[in-house]
Order: C-alpha cells, then sequence, then structure tokens
C-alpha cells in the first residue's frame, strides 16, 4: 500500500460520473446531435441529492436498505481493483473473490428492493438481471484466475501487475487478448449496456436495469445511479488494466495513462452501442457462455 | 470422556422419560428438552474442551459381539462434528417445544420427543464410534430415529411415501457400507478404527473401498446420483426435524467419508477427481433443480445437496493437493470443506426453522401463494434474509468464509500446479461462481416472493409472527452466521488440529498457510469497510431527508391505477429464464390451458419438475425389480409350518456348507 | 514464427467456436471459409524462411478452393433452396457452446497424452486437429440441415488437414489434395442434391428424408 494508491481511489469518486456523459456524448456524435454536457451526470445526482422522497406503501426497510448497501458495497469493491499497474489500497491473496462477491452483493439487494414493490414490471426486470449476472460470474472469475496463473500471485494486484504492453507479441498476447474480450463482454453484461441492455429504451418490458429501480426516487435514486457510475469504473478498470497496459516506470505517468484509458474506454462503449442493437433476450445467455468459453481457453494457453 | 456418556446417557433418558409421560405433553416436552439441554451442554464442553487441548480423549468397554468392542473417542474431527449437532439439535428442540404445540392432543408428541433424542444421541454416538460394528448400529439407529420423524404426519400419504423412499435409501447406503467395513475388517484383522488400516500395497482394495465410501456414505450426503430421499424426506418431516436432518445429519456422510479416508492411505489423484466430479454435479445440479422448486421446504432441500456439492468441492481441493504435494492447498481445501459443514449447519438450519415459522403461520409452504410476509413477520423474515445471504456465500456472513477458503485452495493450485492440477482447480473456480450466481438468484426468488410485495393469498395476508420460542434459536443461529463471518483469522487458526486429523497428517506438519491468515485478516477489514460504509450512508440519507416531504405512495405500474396483488410477478416466472436455460436437465413439465375465445375465461399453468434420477432411473430398477421378486411369491404362503421349515433347512444348509 | 502459428491456430479454435454458436447459416459458411484460408496460410508461415514455389502453388490451392469454391458452392446451394438459418437443431447453441468447451478440453488432454513425437509448428496442433474433427463431426450429429452437415465435413476435413500438417511438411498436402478432391466432388454433389430434394420436397430437412423407407 502506498500513497498513490490513493489517487484511483479519489479519481474513481470524483470522476465516476463523467464516463457516462463520455459515452452518452459519443453515442449522440454518431447520432449526429450535440448531446448533453459531460457533466449532466453530476448535475443529476446534485438535483437527486436534493429532493425529498416518496416510498411505495406496499415497500419495507429492504427497499430502502437496497440503494444504501449496494453503494456501500461498490465502495468497498473500489478499494480492491488495481489501477493502471498501480496496487490497490487492500490487496491481499484472494481478494478477487472478495470484489466479484461484493459486486453480487450489489445486485442481491438490487434485486430485492425491485421485488419489494410488487410491481410485474420490477419484477421482470430483476429475473432478467439474476439469469445474466449468474452466467457473467464464471466468466470473470475464471479470467481472474487466469491473471492469476499469468502473474503468479493470488491476488488481483499481482496479476495485473505483470501484465506489460510488451507482452502483445501474438501468442503471448492472445490469452491477455481473450480475458479482455471476456471482461469486455462482462463489463457490458454487468452494467447494463448495449447489447446486453439499452439503458435509454423508454418501454419497461424490455428494460433489465433501468426498471429495476423505477420506483427509486430522490437521494436513493442518487445511491442507485451513483452506484452504477462506480460500478462501471471499476469493471472498466478491470478492462483497460488488461487492454491498455501502457508502463512508464513513472507512477504519475501510468495513472495519467490509466485515465486516459478510462475516457478510450468510456468512447469505445459509446461506439459500441452506437455500432450495434441490441441482442434478442434469448440469445445474451449464449454470449455470455461464450465469455466464459474464452476465459476458459485463456487459462488454456496460458497453462503450457 | 465420562462427561460425554454422561451426555449421551441424559439425553436418551430424557428421551425414554418423554415417551413414558406422553399422555401428560407439558412433562413429557420438558423431560425431552430438559434431558436435550443438560445433555447436549456436556457433549459441547467435552468437545469445546478437545478442539482447545487438542488432545484425543479414548474410552473401551468390553462388549460380548463379534468383533465389536464399545470403544468410543473423541479426537479434532469428532469434536468438530459433534459441536454443530449438539448445538443445532439443542436450538431445534428449543424451538421444536414451541412448533409441537400445534399438534397437540392429535399426535402422541412424547413418541417424536423420544425418536428426537435417540436421533441426536445415535448421532454422536456415529462420531466417536471408534468401533466398526458400534458405528454400524448406531449409523442403523440413526436411519430409524430419523424415519419415525419423517413419518410423524402419517396420516398423509406423501408422507409415508416420502419415509419408503428414506428407508429404502438409507439401507442401500448402509448396505455399501457393511461391504466396506467387512472388507476393511477382513484385510487388518479388526474392526476396531486404531487398528484399520489398509496395507500399503493394497491400491486396488483401497480404490474398491474408496468407491465403497463414496457410494454408502455419500448416500447420506445426498451425493448428487444418490440424493434423491433428500427433496423427499426433509420436506415430509416437521420444520426442527428438517433442520436436524439437512443441518446435521447428512453431515454424518461427510464425516464417514473423511474417515474412512484416513484408512485408505494416501490419496491417487483420480480420487480427488471423482470427488470434485461429485462436488460439481451435485453442487450445479442442485442448485439448479431447487430454482425448479415450488414448495419451500423442497426448495432448501435441493439447496442441501448444493452445499454437500460445495463441500465435496472443498474435500476434491483438498484431496488433490494431498496428491501433488501442496500443503497449502491441502490445508486449504480441508479447512473451507469442515468449516462449511459447521456454516451449512448454522444457515440451512435458521432457514428451515424460518420456513416451519412460515408454515405455522400461513399453513402453507407453496412460494407461489405467499408475499408481503416481512410485513407480517418482520422477526423471521429479517432472520430469513440473514440465512439467505449466509447461503449465498455472500460477504460479511459466514457462507462467505468458507467458500473463499476453497476458492483460496484452488487459486493456489491454479498457481503452482501443472496442467492437469490447473485444469480441476478452474473447474472448482468455475462451478463455484456459477453456483454463487444461481443460488443468488433462487433465495432472491425465495426471499423476494415470500416476504416481499404484497400478500398473493389469505393466508399470507393473515399471518402472524412466530412465538419467542421460536424466534430466539433462529436470531441465536443467525447471530452464529455473523459470528463466524467476522471470525475468521481466529478460526482459521484454530481448524489446524481438524484439518491435520481429517487430511491424516501429523498435526506436526500442519502449517496455517500465510496466505489464508491474511486473508481471512483483510476480509474481517472489508467487512467492517463495508458496515462502515453502510452506516455513513444511512446517515447521510437521515440527514437529507431531514425537514424534506417524505411521502407514501403505490407502486407505479406506468400508470395503471388499480395495481393488483395478482399482477406480481411470481416465482415460477421469476426463476423462468433460468429454468429455460437448464431445460435439458430439468425437464420441466407444463400443464397449459390458454385463454380462449372472445371473453376468456379460466385459464391455467401448471409446471412440475419431477427428479430425473428418481424418475428415470430409481423408479424403473425398483419396478424391474419389483416383478423379479414378485414371481418368488410362492415362497410366501402363510403357513407358519413352512416358514419353520424354510428356517430349519437353512440352518442345516449352512452346516453342511461350512463341515464340508 | 511461433508466436504466428499459434496466434492461427487459436484462430482456428475460435472460428470453432463461433461456427457452433450461430444459426445462420451464411455465417457457417463464412466462417468454414476463413478457417480454410487461415490454414491455407499454416504450410507458408511453416516455409516461411525457405518459401518453395511447390508450397505456395499448393497452399494457393488449398486456399482457393476452401476459401472461395466451396462458400460459393454452398452459397448457391443455400440460394437455391432459399433457407437463411438452421432453425431447430437437435442441440441448441448455448449446450453446443457448453459442448464445444468440452470438447476443447477433452481434445486438448488427449493432445497431451496421444503417444506422438512433438509436432512441427505449435504444441496445439495435435489438440486442436482434434477438435477440429471434433467439432465437425458433432456438428453433423447436432444439426439438421443439408447445408450445415456439409459444413460439419468440411471443418472435420480441416482437422484432418491440420493433424497431417502436424507431421510431415510436405507430404500431407500431397494427401490432401487426395482428401480435397473427395471433398470437393462431395461439396459438388450435395450442392446438387440439396436443390434438387428441395425442389422436390419443399425443404431440405436430413430428419425427414427416413420417410422415405419403403
Amino acid at each position: 500500500m502506498n500513497a498513490a494508491s490513493i489517487v484511483p481511489v479519489a479519481s474513481a469518486i470524483f470522476l465516476a460520473p463523467l464516463l457516462l456523459g463520455i459515452v452518452n456524448r459519443t453515442k449522440a456524435l454518431f447520432a449526429g446531435r450535440r448531446g448533453q454536457p459531460l457533466l449532466q451526470g453530476y448535475h443529476d445526482l446534485g438535483k437527486l441529492l436534493r429532493k425529498g422522497a416518496v416510498y411505495s406503501g406496499t415497500t419495507t426497510w429492504v427497499f430502502r436498505a437496497g440503494p444504501i448497501i449496494g453503494l456501500a458495497a461498490v465502495s468497498v469493491s473500489l478499494l480492491l481493483v488495481p489501477f493502471a499497474g498501480v496496487r490497490a489500497l487492500a490487496a491481499f491473496p484472494g481478494d478477487l473473490v472478495l470484489f466479484a462477491y461484493l459486486l453480487a452483493l450489489v445486485r442481491f439487494f438490487a434485486v430485492l428492493a425491485a421485488l419489494d414493490t410488487g410491481s410485474s414490471f420490477e419484477g421482470m426486470g430483476a429475473s432478467r438481471e439474476v439469469t445474466y449476472s449468474a452466467l457473467a460470474e464464471p466468466a470473470l472469475l475464471l479470467g481472474l484466475a487466469t491473471l492469476a496463473r499469468r502473474g503468479g500471485g493470488l491476488c488481483l494486484s499481482d496479476g495485473y501487475a505483470s501484465v506489460r504492453l510488451f507482452d502483445f507479441g501474438p501468442s503471448g498476447g492472445l490469452p491477455l487478448l481473450l480475458i479482455g474480450a471476456a471482461f469486455f463482454v462482462v463489463y457490458l453484461a454487468e452494467n447494463a449496456r448495449i447489447p446486453f441492455d439499452d439503458p435509454n429504451t423508454h418501454l419497461e418490458l424490455t428494460m433489465i436495469h433501468e426498471v429495476m429501480v423505477l420506483d427509486h426516487g430522490g437521494p436513493d435514486l442518487a445511491f442507485v445511479q451513483y452506484a452504477g457510475a462506480l460500478k462501471l469504473w471499476v469493471l472498466g478498470a478491470l478492462v483497460t488494466g488488461i487492454l491498455l497496459p501502457i508502463r512508464t516506470g513513472h507512477v504519475a505517468l501510468d495513472l495519467a495513462v490509466g485515465l486516459i484509458g478510462m475516457v478510450v474506454l468510456a468512447i469505445g462503449t459509446g461506439c459500441v452501442e452506437s455500432g450495434m442493437a441490441r441482442q434478442r433476450l434469448n440469445r445474451v445467455p449464449q454470449l455470455l457462455v461464450a465469455a466464459t468459453v474464452l476465459s476458459g481457453l485463456a487459462l488454456m494457453l496460458v497453462l503450457r | 470422556m465420562t462427561l460425554l456418556l454422561a451426555s449421551l446417557c441424559i439425553i436418551l433418558a430424557g428421551g425414554v422419560l418423554a415417551a413414558l409421560t406422553h399422555r401428560n405433553e407439558r412433562l413429557s416436552t420438558g423431560m425431552a428438552l430438559t434431558g436435550l439441554l443438560a445433555g447436549s451442554t456436556l457433549g459441547l464442553l467435552t468437545a469445546i474442551g478437545v478442539l482447545a487441548r487438542g488432545e484425543d480423549l479414548a474410552l473401551r468397554i468390553p462388549w460380548s459381539m463379534p468383533m465389536g468392542s464399545f470403544s468410543i473417542g473423541v479426537d479434532p474431527i469428532s469434536a468438530f462434528f459433534v459441536l454443530p449437532v449438539l448445538a443445532l439439535s439443542s436450538l431445534a428442540g428449543v424451538y421444536g417445544a414451541s412448533y409441537l404445540k400445534a399438534w397437540s392432543g392429535k399426535k402422541n408428541l412424547g413418541a417424536c420427543w423420544f425418536f428426537f433424542n435417540v436421533l441426536v444421541a445415535s448421532m454422536v454416538l456415529v462420531f466417536v464410534a471408534r468401533n466398526g460394528v458400534l458405528f454400524l448400529i448406531a449409523w442403523e439407529v440413526m436411519a430409524l430415529a430419523s424415519y419415525f420423524l419423517v413419518v410423524f404426519e402419517d396420516e398423509k400419504e406423501e408422507v409415508r411415501q416420502a419415509g419408503r423412499t428414506y428407508l429404502v435409501a438409507t439401507h442401500l447406503g448402509t448396505a455399501g457400507l457393511l461391504i466396506l467395513f467387512l472388507m476393511l475388517g477382513q484385510s487388518s484383522g479388526s474392526l476396531d478404527f486404531d487398528a484399520m488400516r489398509l496395507a500399503p500395497g493394497s491400491r486396488g482394495a483401497a480404490s474398491v473401498a474408496f468407491l465403497l465410501a463414496v457410494i454408502g456414505f455419500g448416500t447420506k450426503a445426498g451425493f448428487m446420483p444418490f440424493h434423491v430421499w433428500l427433496p423427499e424426506a426433509h420436506p415430509a418431516s416437521p420444520s426442527h426435524v428438517s433442520a436436524v436432518m439437512s443441518g446435521v445429519m447428512i453431515k454424518t456422510g461427510i464425516y464417514g467419508l473423511v474417515r474412512t479416508m484416513t484408512f485408505l492411505g494416501s490419496p491417487p489423484p483420480w480420487w480427488g477427481w471423482t470427488i470434485l466430479a461429485i462436488g460439481v454435479s451435485s453442487g450445479v445440479l442442485g442448485v439448479v433443480f431447487a430454482l425448479a422448486q415450488h414448495d419451500l421446504k423442497r426448495l432448501l432441500a435441493y439447496h442441501s445437496v448444493e452445499n454437500i456439492g460445495i463441500i465435496a468441492l472443498g474435500l476434491g481441493v483438498g484431496l488433490l493437493g494431498k496428491s501433488y504435494g501442496l500443503p497449502a492447498m491441502t490445508y486449504l481445501g480441508f479447512a473451507g470443506a469442515m468449516l462449511h459443514v459447521v456454516n451449512h449447519a448454522i444457515f440451512k438450519g435458521l432457514l428451515f426453522l424460518g420456513a416451519g415459522a412460515i408454515g405455522h403461520a400461513a399453513h402453507s409452504l407453496e412460494i407461489d401463494r405467499m408475499g408481503g410476509l416481512l410485513k407480517r413477520m418482520p422477526w423471521t423474515g429479517g432472520l430469513f434474509l440473514v440465512g439467505s445471504i449466509a447461503i449465498c456465500g455472500l460477504p460479511p456472513l459466514n457462507g462467505f468464509v468458507s467458500e473463499l477458503l476453497i476458492y483460496l485452495g484452488a487459486l493456489k493450485g491454479i498457481v503452482s500446479l501443472g496442467a492437469a492440477g490447473t485444469a480441476a482447480c478452474a473447474i472448482v473456480i468455475a462451478a463455484l461462481a456459477l453456483i454463487g450466481g444461481l443460488a443468488a438468484a433462487c433465495f432472491t426468488k425465495a426471499f423476494g416472493v415470500l416476504f416481499l410485495g404484497e400478500p398473493r393469498s389469505k393466508q399470507s395476508a393473515s399471518a402472524i409472527e412466530a412465538a419467542w420460542a421460536m424466534r430466539i434459536p433462529m436470531i441465536v443461529l443467525a447471530a452464529g452466521c455473523a459470528g463466524i463471518g467476522l471470525l475468521g483469522p481466529i478460526l482459521i487458526g484454530g481448524l489446524r488440529g481438524v484439518v491435520a486429523a481429517a487430511a491424516d497428517l501429523p498435526p506436526a506438519d500442519v502449517a496455517v498457510p500465510a496466505i489464508a491468515t491474511d486473508s481471512m485478516r483483510w476480509i474481517v477489514l472489508g467487512a467492517a469497510a463495508l458496515l462502515a460504509c453502510v452506516g455513513a450512508l444511512v446517515f447521510l440519507r437521515w440527514r437529507l431527508l431531514v425537514g424534506r416531504s417524505v411521502t407514501t405512495a403505490t407502486t407505479w405500474d406506468c400508470g395503471y391505477a388499480a395495481p393488483n396483488t395478482r399482477m406480481q410477478y411470481t416465482a415460477s416466472g421469476f426463476a423462468q429464464p433460468l429454468t429455460g436455460l437448464f431445460h435439458f436437465v430439468l425437464r420441466t413439465r407444463r400443464r397449459y390451458a390458454p385463454p380462449g375465445g372472445l371473453f376468456p375465461e379460466a385459464s391455467s399453468l401448471a409446471t412440475h419438475t419431477a427428479d430425473p434420477m428418481y424418475k428415470s432411473v430409481y423408479e424403473p430398477l425398483f419396478a424391474g425389480w419389483g416383478r423379479v421378486l414378485a414371481k418368488q411369491r410362492w415362497l410366501q404362503s402363510g403357513q407358519m409350518q413352512l416358514y419353520v421349515l424354510y428356517i430349519a433347512l437353512t440352518l442345516l444348509l449352512l452346516l453342511v456348507w461350512k463341515l464340508a | 514464427m511461433t508466436d504466428w502459428i499459434d496466434a492461427a491456430i487459436a484462430l482456428v479454435v475460435l472460428s470453432n467456436l463461433r461456427l457452433l454458436g450461430t444459426s445462420r447459416l451464411a455465417a457457417c459458411i463464412r466462417i468454414v471459409a476463413v478457417q480454410g484460408i487461415i490454414l491455407g496460410l499454416l504450410p507458408i508461415l511453416f516455409h516461411a524462411g525457405n518459401l518453395t514455389l511447390r508450397v505456395a502453388l499448393q497452399a494457393t490451392a488449398s486456399m482457393i478452393t476452401k476459401g472461395v469454391v466451396f462458400p460459393w458452392l454452398l452459397t448457391r446451394a443455400m440460394r437455391g433452396a432459399d433457407t437463411r438459418r438452421e432453425i431447430d437443431p437437435i442441440v441448441g447453441y448455448t449446450p453446443s457452446l457448453l459442448v464445444g468447451g468440452a470438447l476443447l478440453g477433452v481434445a486438448l488432454w488427449l493432445g497431451w497424452r496421444l503417444p506422438l513425437p512433438v509436432p512441427a509448428g505449435s504444441q496445439f496442433m495435435i489438440a486442436v486437429s482434434l477438435f477440429t474433427i471434433m467439432v465437425g463431426l458433432f456438428m453433423i450429429v447436432a444439426r439438421r440441415m443439408a447445408i450445415t452437415q456439409v459444413l460439419g465435413y468440411l471443418a472435420m476435413e480441416n482437422g484432418i488437414y491440420t493433424f497431417g500438417l502436424a507431421f510431415a511438411e510436405k507430404e500431407p498436402l500431397l494427401v490432401e489434395m487426395g482428401i480435397l478432391l473427395d471433398v470437393f466432388v462431395a461439396v459438388f454433389v450435395m450442392g446438387i442434391m440439396i436443390y434438387h430434394i428441395n425442389r422436390e420436397f419443399d425443404h431440405i430437412d436430413t430428419d425427414r428424408m427416413s420417410e422415405l423407407r419403403g
């Protein structure tokens, strides 16, 4: 642990909502619109935090606990993720398991909060969410285990520290490319992006994540949205850590490169969302199984 | 040691007195409970003493039984298994005293208590028996006592059916064990466990013994192809009995397997692979079948299969670590498996007790008829939620700790082993991840549909909270979930003796791997950080909302003005995407009467997921066997004289055979 | 060069998985074509230092047949039969992918275990060739359409080619030419057959052919 480890956490806390702004701006550019301001996310959060709250009479304390436990768990997971080659604040053997399970905890409570409203739409979203995440989990953990095998250590930071740009020869880079692809799929699925879910859709029947938070409002919705932004950041950090592993040996420079990498990833996400249609719901499991197979293939290649 | 014997006697005495005084139900319950609690306290003290001091206790009384001796002993493994048995049984007993009141005057509660206490005592005896004959006797008593508890509501046909299934399954398992012990006894010349060692050279015999143990003990534990009795017997029995059976009785199978392996010498890798394969099939298929269930207790029963799978995965990791000579992996695998034995006892006990409270309050266990129970049963609901989080292995509760240990063992293997070992560990990791994801889906379904939303039926709308006597055991168990979740760093060191005994290694050679202690310490910090964040956010929201309008409205349903309770998502609908995905194993049958005509009236959809092993393997097998035996029916004349003739002829033939 | 060979081999694996996971016939045909081209490149990669005209010509011929001629024939047959996708396969696409993952594991294990000399080029050659053969066989078993079955046949041929390539670098091209000729005739006949079956029965579902039994 060192002072540099605090910088990624701080930048995530302050810059995470910006990522969504960049994604949306990219999509707007593709669509020929000017798009919302880059800082729209912050405006939204500020507006929501200034509001009161409305709760459905059906709901219980579980509904109110959902956003809080979700944000708390994502915040803790932030401490576990290495960023741009800098070790995470908390790097210990098996932290990758804690990381994956914290994200599962977020989901668990988001789903319960959705079911607490008794709304059929939110139940439907919840049902889809658990289905896809159950299939995404093996892809993520197998990929992280493969990184551990490459790096020879049992923690995320070791695995990521071993990724270097000059590994990307055609053979050494192949497993990395495969893991990167698998993680990118997980990143899109977990953050409810196209082709898994359309964050901009206006029809409740077709939503997954958005429909689950229909009944949240005021500070609760602010927590949910901020937690979503942080989740985009942490999973994004996992992807850029593999696909853009530029290490100069100079910490400040590395961090700057890492931040640029996040911006590139956000732009890439915007491009994917503009260039792709949403998958049919029954095709989504196939994509996630394919991601798992990619992770497994990467492990086999690393094995020799 | 005398303390333990005394404990057994007190528990049994309580049971006998309860049976004798069955006319006075209060007295009978009091007798049984006093015996149970007093005996358990003594037994717990012995077990804790053994674990703390790390020395084994032994007692041997001559016994006029061929090959048998009344030889009992408590070593760390025994003590470790006795601990959850006595703790959970006493809590379940306290709960049962209140739970059984519903049958007051209708059933012979004294008999029920008698069998309950006999079950507890026989389970303890199974764990401490040090002789094959004694072990088998205790095993058989345990099976019979639990059978009588399963058929408590014997006026129902499905309960009798479940009892029969259980009785047949358990005896098939026992048959395997009989052969196993005869084999071991023959090769070592004694049925005492101390002397029971296979000669180091006999690989073939060891492998046969290993397979027999997997089948015999696996039937009791509920390994996937032999699990058919679990989803039948657990829902049929009273809830406190289900808690004991599912929480601790099936662990006698795990204990037996672990104990037998200590007789068989160093394991070749394929044993580890076999246990692993069983772990994957039980774990994944268990949770998949749980997803498709409509009855809460059946769902929980399939989750027992899943958790036994997780324990088997841990054992498999440990065995592979031993075969490949990787001490850290051995330690982590066995420690994870052992800790999961206790953890599963705690959270599954809690969940079954919660299910009993729901059954009492709503007179049904059908998930799709429930809803909104959290408002009516706030305690049970909150405690059930704790159990659900724990069983899904989510931090910061106990399920996470044991699963993390197994993950760590597999990761250690991935980092250090060659190709084959790494592949095994990768399978473990992928399977655990999938199990975790599916379990979360299953328990969000169960908790969400049972406790959240609006009531789906009159019964669930008029449910009332359980009595304090039923709530307190659940509170204790929930505290156990949280406690073990936060005590990881202490427990991992404390497990050293148990791991050494289970892995059959000299205690001096077993060291707690640094990665384990390190990891445990960090996850406690993580849990603390999580709780601190939650506290801070609760405060923040409260602060923000002070003085602002906080109002109540109806749930948003796209502007639809009169949402009714039947519009909620059902449990079956919630699980459908996943059950549809796994249709190729589930083979769910649907009966669908679609709405028709211009003014559609009644329409219905019913789905039923039968156990494929039961339907397509065991049922045809037994039907065929039944047809074969039906042809021998001419032997049964019903005439006394003929039967005496049979006996005499058999004796004569035996004599001739022996003397010839 | 081993790096490039490894990369090519991995691409073959990925193309196999993609083949298992897609229902669109046009995409399947493209995948098999790409596979053929990659495999055609392999001998050139093997002989990168001392490329002879013979090797180059044979590789080019193989690439043209598998990458251009077969796809063209199959696409024509597909158009003729007026089918775009496999609607109701015997084994669904997600389970197919899982089977593919399992087959890959089995193939790798066999590749380690088979008592064969260390192959030329890459140590994964044998495993990947076995995997490709298995995927081809699986396609033939698990799909109903005649076209997908032909594609499975082609994938299998690709696997056999890889297997031969792993051991002797010059001779297999001769063997390969023989097999290629067989396959060429097979594809050609299949193309005509599919066209005529379709005209006769309005479908190319091979399952229903059994109705023709006397």
